[in-house]
């Protein structure tokens, strides 16, 4: 199993007291497997998302990815785990200003140390992305800057690829190309998929379906 | 991955390249001008110590003449059959250097270089035309007295070493000694120096004037300014880090998203802050050699003028100040980043960059900055009511401005929230509340242009009334109108017998040497006339001062001796065979030892030996020009010793604005520094106003109106600061003048102001505000519709 999640439990400190927004989540994914998350606002996707990316540590429970305990390791571990092992694509993009289109889809191959010039290529060319190697993020629209994040996160073929409403800042159209393509190329690389999504439509392109609420599995 | 990440970070700066530059040259400067004032500082003090070891006058006791004449060769001969180990030397100056000639056989080891030190020819140094020891300049001058110059960088600039022989017959004074340097060690059984040599007084060592010491005040003054303009850099590189990471937050979360461990990703942006410090800390030594090169000349005239001292023009690249100036850059780039690598450290990953982030931590930041503030200013009363020394002095100079400093931002967003309240339209509304919202991203550079201008009107307010108590100081001390000097006692005689039926008043200057209350004090003679009675102000006094001075009951001290001594009127003061009374006290500004007037009969008695050879003269209007004819045809007076009460007046105040002209410019350098901070924080601050300023351009405000508001709002920042920055001023003016003043020279000045001089200043704090303003609201006024567009088709 690529992704095994047990017993999952995460609680924030509020204004108005502890929040319990994960409570008790049992999760699996295998590898080439692609899963969906979906949920009402605050019922912890993206929480969820952030603790198995290893963004976040869980106050209870065990996330084990090709095997290994993230719960148990240090920041350095997960952030070795996040470099190699575990690609995010974020809503927000979150590319790198000040670097071209070229070199932010190297970028986290190369901190990976697994720089594959032509997989670069490659995903460049399917992603649509050539004709903009040499230009800022800045001058892309919305849609052609999540390409590129896309492309950064398989760059170095990461195991597990984890996608927060990647579509969410797209219109329709735009949307479902690019989850096409991303299935497609996810499916290459033989990574396992796991995306929170509010849309049910893309959803239902996934293998699987988990819906949380009120932190829980529904 | 290092690399990597490295060249993301480094990335920031290739597409902010103005932000790069305003973080090196804000650096560099700072480092320019604190380098270049301790460079200035280090030459000065190498030639102080040059100039301490030239006639030994730290280490040896020396024989001089009381009675200002020579002594003879035969003194020194009765003197050496008497056991006494005593080394003769005669000084003079030709072509403005000061020959010395030494006897290297007699005289102590470590004085002169002959002897002497390793490697000097002895032989050659008493034989033939002997030899000459000084700086290239000093063998320059006298090069025409075919003699063998020997340039030697240690000794004393202006100053040449050569033969007593050689000296004596250059000088054309053969037989003629100046002084004996007494040896360390003298043999048990002397003839005392009483019985041989009864005209010969015994100078202690260190009893003269010691240079470094006098100096020590004014090169504080120095470097006090050289750290005030780094404190304003720092504000700057402060600045400019600030907002670097502010905009790059983003990026470091990415960064550690995609699995950058915090701990690389902290001593990564540590080496790219130093590695620019040592960049910029190299720039900022090379500019502050250029700016010590420009300062020296003015320095060396300076103190030449005030104390006489001796200081080389030339610069010398040394080690000790280019490797601080390097330190200070590195330390200055650690202080001013600690705060945002902190703030780095306790990021939490997962947090949105907020678009007012950097509104918010400084909100959170505010409550224990204006505690700080409010500390600070607390301290700095308790020290102004307190404060008697340098150092104290200084520490509430650093409160006052460091706590005010910090106080500036919540002053000016109470001031803006008060706007905003006040306001009536809803652009007016905006325009206040969005000055507000800036008032983080500006704070540091206004801090910088609160200090500079702080310090402008501070420094210029003392400057000022030290010029106007100086000139009015040279009108009472000044009130002859003719001061003439004889050559000998002979000329003097012939002086008072042809003039004195010619002129109102022929008043002696007649001084002596001694010591009160332990401080080395020169004692005037003066005679009984209304030109001291009616001119002189007496800062404190008794009853009937001067007559009871010319009774040659009492004494008046000059407001130097009065601190240092302790003293105060109606003390009692032993002065040889008599016991006086301090009548008053007078000011005596721009002398830096002890001064005291007693009667001219008292002086007689006290000092016989002593014959006037200086007078003033009290003249009747428009007889000076015969009164100076009949004294250069009929008793031979040279012009060059008659100089009109105007020509010393004018030669006072050069020396004194000379003084200054230091000061002066870095004063300028400072408020330059902080103009710079502004257009920096502007330039800066715009390439991120476009979202703010977007929604207010889509509801129907124009791009030129957006910049023209953009210029107002700098004008208004710059204004307030400028309000703020007087008072702070006027109370850094009363600490100079009140308490660094008092422990540093020993005297107190008044204070006056001058309301036009901070007209031009606030005049040029909005002109540097609009100017800084200018070229960024142009480009927001040239914004493409497209780039305000942008903002909200990337809202979610």
């Amino acid at each position: 199993m690529l992704l095994n999640a047990k017993d999952i439990h995460k609680t924030y400190a509020t204004a108005d007291g502890p929040f319990a927004v994960l409570r008790g989540v049992d999760l699996t994914l295998g590898a080439g497997e692609s899963l969906a998350l979906t949920g009402e606002s605050g019922s912890g996707k993206s929480t969820l998302l952030h603790l198995i990316g290893g963004l976040d540590t869980p106050d209870r429970g065990r996330i084990e990815i090709a095997g290994a305990d993230i719960a148990a390791m240090d920041d350095n571990g997960r952030a070795a785990l996040r470099r190699g092992t575990v690609g995010v694509v974020f809503q927000q993009f979150n590319l790198i200003p000040s670097l071209r289109v070229a070199e932010n889809i190297a970028f986290q191959a190369r901190l990976a140390g697994q720089n594959d010039v032509a997989w670069n290529q490659t995903l460049a060319d399917r992603m649509g992305l050539t004709p903009h190697l040499r230009k800022y993020p800045e001058q892309l629209s919305g849609g052609q800057q999540q390409r590129v994040a896309i492309a950064r996160t398989l760059a170095p073929k990461p195991k597990l690829v984890l996608a927060d409403e990647p579509t969410g800042n797209l219109d329709e159209a735009t949307a479902a190309a690019m989850m096409s393509l991303m299935l497609e190329l996810v499916a290459d690389t033989g990574a396992g998929l796991l995306m929170v999504t509010h849309s049910l439509t893309l959803a239902g392109r996934l293998d699987r379906r988990v819906h949380l609420r009120a932190g829980q599995i529904a | 991955m290092t690399r990597t990440a490295l060249s993301a970070l480094l990335s920031h700066w290739w597409r902010n390249p103005l932000q790069l530059f305003t973080l090196l040259a804000g650096l560099a400067l700072a480092t320019a001008l604190w380098s270049g004032v301790q460079a200035v500082n280090a030459e000065a003090r190498a030639s102080y110590d040059s100039a301490a070891t030239t006639l030994g006058e730290a280490s040896f006791d020396q024989l001089v003449s009381g009675n200002d004449q020579p002594i003879p060769q035969a003194t020194y001969i009765a003197l050496r059959r008497a056991g006494w180990l005593v080394s003769p030397v005669i000084e003079g100056q030709i072509k403005g250097v000061r020959l010395i000639g030494v006897e290297p056989l007699t005289a102590p080891g470590g004085l002169g270089p002959v002897g002497l030190r390793g490697g000097a020819d002895i032989g050659a140094f008493l034989s033939g035309n002997g030899q000459l020891f000084g700086t290239a300049a000093a063998i320059e001058a006298l090069n025409d007295h075919n003699i063998a110059g020997i340039i030697t960088p240690d000794v004393a600039p202006n100053v040449a070493y050569t033969d007593i022989g050689v000296a004596q017959r250059l000088l054309n004074r053969s037989g003629e000694i100046d002084l004996l340097i007494v040896a360390p060690i003298q043999p048990l059984i002397q003839t005392p120096l009483s019985e041989i040599a009864p005209t010969l007084i015994r100078r202690a060592a260190q009893a003269g004037s010691d240079v470094g010491k006098l100096t020590d005040s004014f090169h504080l003054n120095l470097t006090a300014f050289g750290l005030l303009s780094f404190a304003v850099g720092i504000f700057i590189v402060n600045g400019a880090i600030g907002l670097a990471f502010e905009q790059r937050r983003p990026v470091m979360r990415t960064l550690r998203a995609l699995g950058v461990p915090l701990g690389r990703l902290i001593t990564l942006i540590a080496i790219e802050l130093m590695l620019m410090a040592l960049v910029a800390g190299i720039i900022g030594v090379a500019l502050g050699y250029v700016i010590a090169g420009l300062l020296l000349p003015g320095v060396a005239a300076t103190l030449n003028g005030l104390y006489g001292a001796e200081v080389s023009g030339t610069l010398q690249l040394r080690p000790s100040w280019w490797l601080s100036g390097l330190m200070i850059a590195l330390g200055g780039t650690g202080l001013a980043a600690a705060g945002a690598l902190w703030q780095l450290a306790r990021m939490p990953l997962l947090a949105t960059a907020q678009p007012r982030a950097m509104a918010m931590a400084a909100g959170r930041r505010a409550r224990v900055q204006g505690a700080l503030a409010g500390l600070l200013l607390l301290l700095a009363c308790i020290l102004a009511a307190t404060a008697n020394g340098l150092i104290a002095g200084f520490t509430m100079l650093a409160a006052m401005l460091i706590g005010t400093a910090l106080g500036l931002p919540i002053i000016l967003s109470g001031v803006l929230a008060f706007g905003a309240r006040r306001a009536k339209g809803v652009l007016a509304q905006w325009f206040w509340a969005d000055t507000r919202q800036q008032l983080p991203g500006l704070s540091l550079a206004l801090m910088a242009l609160l200090l500079a201008m702080a310090a402008n009107v501070g420094v210029s307010t003392m400057v000022s009334s030290f010029r106007l108590t100086f000139v009015g100081f040279l009108d009472q001390r000044l009130s002859s109108e003719l001061y003439i000097t004889a050559t000998d006692t002979d000329e003097a005689a012939q002086i008072i017998a042809r003039i004195t039926s010619e002129v109102d008043a022929v008043l002696p200057i007649q001084s002596a040497e001694q010591s009160i209350a332990g401080l080395q004090t020169e004692i005037f003679g003066t005679r009984d006339h209304s030109t001291f009675r009616d001119n002189w102000v007496l800062l404190s006094s008794g009853e009937a001062p001067w007559d009871r001075v010319a009774a040659g009951q009492a004494i008046l001290i000059n407001e130097q001796l009065f601190r240092r001594g302790n003293l105060k009127v109606g003390d009692l003061i032993d002065l040889s065979a008599v016991t006086l009374t301090i009548a008053g006290v007078y000011g005596d500004y721009g002398n830096p030892i002890g001064q005291a007037v007693i009667g001219e009969d008292l002086f007689k008695t006290l000092y016989p030996e002593i014959i006037a050879q200086g007078f003033g003269l009290r003249i009747p209007d428009g007889d000076i020009g015969r009164i100076r004819t009949i004294l250069r045809d009929e008793v031979g007076i040279p012009d060059a010793n008659m100089i009109n009460q105007e020509g010393i007046k004018a030669f006072s105040l050069d020396v004194f604005d000379r003084t200054f002209v230091v000061t002066t410019a870095l004063n300028v350098l400072t408020l330059a520094v902080a103009g710079f901070a502004i257009l920096m924080s502007l330039l800066t601050l715009a390439t991120m106003r476009v979202p703010q300023l977007a929604p207010a351009w889509a509801v129907g405000v124009t791009r030129a109106q957006l910049g023209w508001l953009e210029v107002l709002r700098a004008i208004l920042l710059a204004v307030l600061t400028a309000v703020i920055a007087l008072p702070l001023g006027l109370g850094l003016a009363w600490a100079l003048l009140a308490v660094v003043n008092v422990a540093a020279f020993g005297w107190q000045l008044p204070m006056y102001l001058f309301p036009w001089d901070y007209a031009q200043l606030f005049l040029f704090a909005i002109l540097a505000a609009v100017v800084a303003a200018l070229l960024p609201a142009r480009r927001l006024a040239k914004t493409p519709p497209a780039d305000l567009l942008k903002v909200f088709s990337h809202e979610r």
